[in-house]
């Protein structure tokens, strides 16, 4: 019997392994967002966003009141001012809102932003659905430029009933990745995709 | 191949550095645990004298959080891991009769990676920036933007990490391929069952830990947004799959002890193991759920209802087989002739504590019970107990029970005791009332904490220090063991069982040249 070959081939078949499980942890990033899109279990900020005209046709539940919070952050590499103009609104599921945001560019040239929505609690994610949002395009101020920015959206009557405060924030990143390193920071996610179309601002808040 | 260079071999440095001897290699892994250990154990009493009282005494507390991610990887990586390695090399040709490990130049690199890494890691301190302070678990995005340091210790894990996958490949190679004619898997001793099996979970899991923490080295330096949520990444997508390593690792800590438990409880209850083909299966089983149970480590990253509910009940899965293992060992020791050498205390000891590090998990298990513990004393004082309760008690019980045929000398039985004793108690004395303020409260790799805290505190540096300190006893037995002592028998212990005690106390260099015939 040889010995030393079956422990020669014993090593190359472990090493293989081993090279393989090496792969397979990259293998897991995308293969995370498959198992999550397979068993619907993902949060997905704007996953519902087809269904707006859908969500117009809501009946206003009136014996229920919710509070929705509104935050949002200029993030590192975006020289803007950026808040909410109101920090909450009391209103019924189903009853559209208008909220608006200010933006102000403090650098002295132009910049183009977009903002990432986020939802707490999560699993409220897919019941507040926007009609409009700033968030849905790259904004672009000129120098100086301040604006102010428009949120439309209503909250699902289907939302969990111990659910009565909802918070939406904003981060707004460069979407330019020489402007923001320039600026001190990080650009915006996979900013060259989403020129006009609002489909690929998704922030996966959950794997 | 001639038999007559038996005892030769290369004297002085260059003896270590060449060695390809399985025992020369044990005895390199032990020592080099041993340096961990002091250097981990220095670490945990910087900790704990902070926290002696509230408020900022003693250190600062980016250097605080530093300790804390140090003594965790030094702990992990450096102590406990290569300890159980080092015993796998001593004791596993002898137990399975083979002369040597299967690929014994590899075994030598094997070994001598980990002192460049350990040092690497240790160097992390005087980096720019110091050490990382993220903690053992390194999650972004604190840990992408750590300073150099950072660096040491992703390179450091890489070669911790390439150190143990051919550590484990060789003890597969030796098990699957070296058994002495006749030992067929099902008669193999339960510390080569269960190092089998850990041997495939390092294999299983070290790469994709290498995987997660060259994401990091890359986010941090290459432009890549793995973790970074500004670039369309995801910090919990770290987690995930840090943990699906992380799991299997604690496993990968306690199965080799398990396989110590049984191997000693059998010995001093003069009966053979209780269950034999139940504990393989149970370990078998262990290791597979250790696979599916990782995002109990994150319940609160805010998973869907339906992850949280197939977590928990995975998890509490595991305290089946578990409880197989414990329920055998009990079942051993029922109406045996026992006895109570200092080997079999560290064991039952060991069985004790780690099941009550058991039951804290299975409390932890629960995910609404978690939200509140998560991130506090408890789970320090958990994980406590079933590493130390659990690994380092079955180290010291291994170290015992396999001296006397290393050294060729009995070591003193008084002193052995009196370092069991003082050990278990100042080891209850530091983490029991750490159950107690992780449930007040108290939240983990803080510097300073809120008053009401301070006796429990106090109560913990205390036993700290005490159980630092009576490691030295042991120190002292060691040395005074190699250098000489009552002379042991080849069997050692009247009840012993197994292939390692047919040869002559001490071992000699090369062992089983001829494989022995197993009935």
């Amino acid at each position: 019997m040889d010995i030393v070959g079956a422990n020669q081939r014993t090593l190359r078949k472990l090493l293989l392994v081993a090279v393989a499980m090496f792969g397979f942890g990259y293998v897991l990033v995308p293969l995370y967002d498959v198992f999550c899109d397979v068993t619907g279990i993902r949060f997905n900020t704007q996953a519902k966003q087809e269904n707006t005209a859908a969500a117009q046709g809501l009946v206003v539940d009136k014996t229920r009141w919710v509070t929705v919070e509104f935050t949002g952050n200029a993030m590192q590499g975006l020289p803007w001012e950026f808040y909410a103009l109101k920090k909450k609104v009391r209103l019924h599921p189903g009853q559209t809102t208008v909220v608006k945001y200010f933006a102000r560019n403090r650098a002295d040239e132009a910049i183009v932003g977009q903002a990432v929505p986020s939802v707490a609690p999560p699993r409220a994610t897919k019941h507040l659905k926007k009609a409009e949002c700033f968030c849905f395009t790259q904004q672009r101020l000129a120098a100086g430029e301040s604006k102010e920015m428009v949120v439309q959206f209503v909250i699902d009557p289907a939302l969990p009933k111990e659910v009565d405060i909802i918070t939406l924030s904003y981060a707004f990143f460069n979407a330019d990745r020489v402007s923001a390193n320039k600026y001190g920071g990080s650009a915006a996610p996979e900013s060259h995709e989403h020129h006009g179309s609002h489909k690929k601002v998704t922030t996966n808040i959950n794997g | 191949m001639s038999t007559d260079h038996h005892e030769e071999h290369p004297k002085g440095l260059s003896r270590w550095l060449f060695t390809t001897n399985h025992k020369d290699i044990g005895t390199l892994y032990l020592w080099f645990c041993f340096i961990m250990a002091v250097v981990g154990g220095i670490m945990s009493l910087v900790i704990r004298s902070e926290l002696w009282q509230p408020g900022m005494q003693i250190v600062e507390p980016r250097f605080f959080n530093q300790m804390t991610t140090l003594h965790g990887l030094i702990m992990v990586f450096g102590f406990v891991m290569p300890a159980f390695v080092g015993l796998a090399n001593w004791q596993l040709p002898m137990m399975i009769g083979a002369p040597d490990m299967a690929l014994p130049r590899m075994n030598n690199w094997s070994f001598w990676l980990l002192p460049p890494a350990a040092t690497l890691l240790v160097l992390s301190l005087f980096a720019p920036g110091g050490a990382p302070g993220a903690g053992w678990t390194l999650y972004p995005p604190l840990t992408v933007h750590e300073g150099m340091g950072m660096d040491f210790t992703i390179l450091s894990v890489h070669m911790l990490g390439i150190s143990s996958i051919l550590g484990s490949i060789n003890i597969i190679a030796t098990i699957l391929n070296m058994r002495a004619p006749g030992m067929t898997l099902m008669k193999m001793p339960m510390f080569a069952w269960s190092w089998l099996i850990t041997a495939f979970l390092l294999l299983a899991t070290i790469p994709v830990l290498a995987g997660a923490v060259t994401m990091l080295l890359t986010d941090r330096h290459f432009g890549t947004s793995f973790f970074d949520a500004a670039g369309g990444g995801d910090p919990v997508l770290f987690q995930h799959i840090f943990w699906f390593f992380g799991h299997p690792e604690v496993y990968i800590l306690v199965l080799p002890a398990f396989g110590v438990f049984s191997q000693i409880i059998p010995t001093f209850a003069r009966k053979p193991l209780f269950g034999y083909t139940s504990m393989v299966f149970a370990t078998a089983t262990i290791a597979f759920l250790s696979f599916i149970v990782w995002a109990h480590h994150m319940y609160t990253v805010g998973m869907p209802m339906t992850g949280e509910l197939f977590f928990m009940y995975a998890t509490m899965l595991i305290a089946v087989p578990t409880g197989v293992k414990v329920f055998n060992w009990v079942a051993t020791m029922w109406r045996g002739s026992m006895t109570f050498e200092t080997p079999m205390l560290w064991a039952i000891g060991g069985v004790f504590t780690f099941t009550m590090g058991g039951i804290t998990g299975l409390m932890l298990s629960i995910t609404p019970v978690d939200f509140q513990y998560h991130d506090t004393y408890f789970i320090v004082a958990h994980f406590h107990y079933t590493i130390i309760g659990g690994s380092v008690l079955a180290i010291f019980a291994a170290i015992y029970y396999w001296l006397p045929k290393w050294t060729g000398h009995m070591f003193s039985e008084p002193l052995g005791k009196l370092h069991f004793w003082l050990t278990l108690i100042s080891f209850n004395l530091t983490f029991f009332p750490q159950h107690f303020l992780g449930l007040a409260g108290m939240p983990r790799r803080i510097p300073d904490y809120a008053l009401q805290f301070t006796g429990f505190n106090e109560v913990s540096t205390i036993g700290a220090f005490m159980v630092i300190f009576a490691q030295l006893i042991f120190f002292y037995l060691v040395i005074k063991c190699i250098r000489g002592g009552e002379k042991a028998a080849d069997q050692v212990w009247e009840g012993a069982e197994g292939l390692e005690w047919a040869v002559p106390s001490p071992a000699p260099y090369h062992t089983f040249a001829t494989p022995p015939q197993v009935r």
